[in-house]
């Protein structure tokens, strides 16, 4: 890369492109200690409300599909891996692979929306399970049940949203990378994307077995 | 240029790091039907802590990171247990403390703290 591209590719605040490259890491980093405060709030509630309505929480528990939600999990360390490969081929600069690879990433976020919505949310809103919406649930701790579903709802919400942003996100990344605006060395777009995609699946590693596995499934 | 790309992680790593995260999805799942007792929470976080650790490491590179990065992600940690742990001691004392004659069996629910005018809620 001659002296005048590369000048091209530094934004005018910034050194050098290293320095470019560890501020958008940062920066990310950053954002995401924000986002960990920010369903860390949702999680201590989650904490509290299960320890003083422990019974409930175990009842609205057991009604939900643990097979969809380990599906779930499984499609998204999937869609982590071919992240982690995208960020990899973007690293070597591979711009076919990464197009590839942002495209199966991409592929697999939606199958876990539409799992999350049209197989989980639909059943559980058939089932009378949807506080607010359609509750019908007058076993015992009905209350508590409600509770429960309320907290999975949110929960479940706002990390779909994060889903949906995320898919967004792949969509930007992968007609940048077909317009040609990322080549070895110039990736940060990358990278810091991967770094948002890797963290929206750490929730749903924590989500999975604080909501689908309470009190065991014996 | 060279040090403009990060460390590039060979493939295998990271096939291999989705095996184990598979195989930790289906442990947690499997371990769910088997009568622990109180451990089967103790057991599904600690899965899950290990799987976060593991996607942080490895596929967020933080195992090639910069020191400064290891301590943004050191106080994301760090104040997340404040919030939690703090949140928690207050209300896992709380009932006992303040009312001993609360019957520990029974959960605590909105319902049965009739706050209503004319009650009292006496011991």
């Amino acid at each position: 890369m001659s002296e005048e591209q590369h000048a091209t590719l530094v934004a005018e605040q910034f050194d050098d492109q290293v320095q470019q490259y560890q501020a958008a890491s940062l920066g990310m980093w950053v954002f995401l200690t924000t986002e960990v405060l920010f369903f860390g709030g949702l999680f201590a509630s989650y904490t509290i409300y299960r320890y003083l309505h422990y019974p409930g929480f175990e009842i609205g528990s057991h009604h939900l599909e643990v097979l969809w939600g380990a599906t779930n999990t499984a499609v998204l360390i999937c869609s982590s891996l071919t992240m982690a490969l995208a960020v990899r081929a973007a690293q070597l600069g591979k711009i076919k692979d990464l197009v590839g690879l942002l495209v199966v990433t991409l592929i697999f976020g939606l199958i876990f929306l539409f799992i999350k919505f049209a197989m989980e949310w639909r059943h559980e809103y058939l089932e009378g399970l949807a506080p607010g919406v359609n509750f019908t649930y007058a076993g015992p701790h009905a209350h508590q049940v409600e509770m429960f579903m309320i907290f999975y709802f949110v929960l479940t919400g706002l990390h779909a949203l994060h889903m949906i942003v995320g898919c967004g996100i792949m969509t930007t990344l992968i007609i940048l990378a077909l317009r040609g605006a990322f080549s070895k060395g110039h990736y940060n777009a990358v990278e810091i994307a991967g770094l948002y995609w890797h963290f929206v699946d750490i929730v749903w590693i924590f989500l999975f077995p604080l909501l689908y596995l309470i009190g065991g499934r014996y | 240029m060279s040090e403009l790309v990060s460390h590039v992680e060979r493939k295998k790593v990271y096939v291999l790091v989705w095996v184990v995260l598979l195989c930790f999805t289906a442990l947690t799942t499997g371990v769910a039907y088997i009568d622990l007792g109180a451990f089967n929470t103790v057991v599904a976080l600690a899965i899950a802590i290990c799987k976060a650790s593991i996607v942080v490491l490895f596929f967020m590179h933080l195992r090639h990171s910069e020191k400064l990065i290891r301590l943004v992600v050191g106080v994301a940690v760090f104040w997340l247990c404040i919030l939690i742990v703090i949140s928690l001691s207050d209300f896992a004392t709380r009932f006992r403390i303040s009312r001993p004659s609360w019957p520990q069996s029974q959960p605590v629910t909105v319902h049965h703290l009739d706050m209503s005018p004319g009650t009292t809620t006496a011991e």
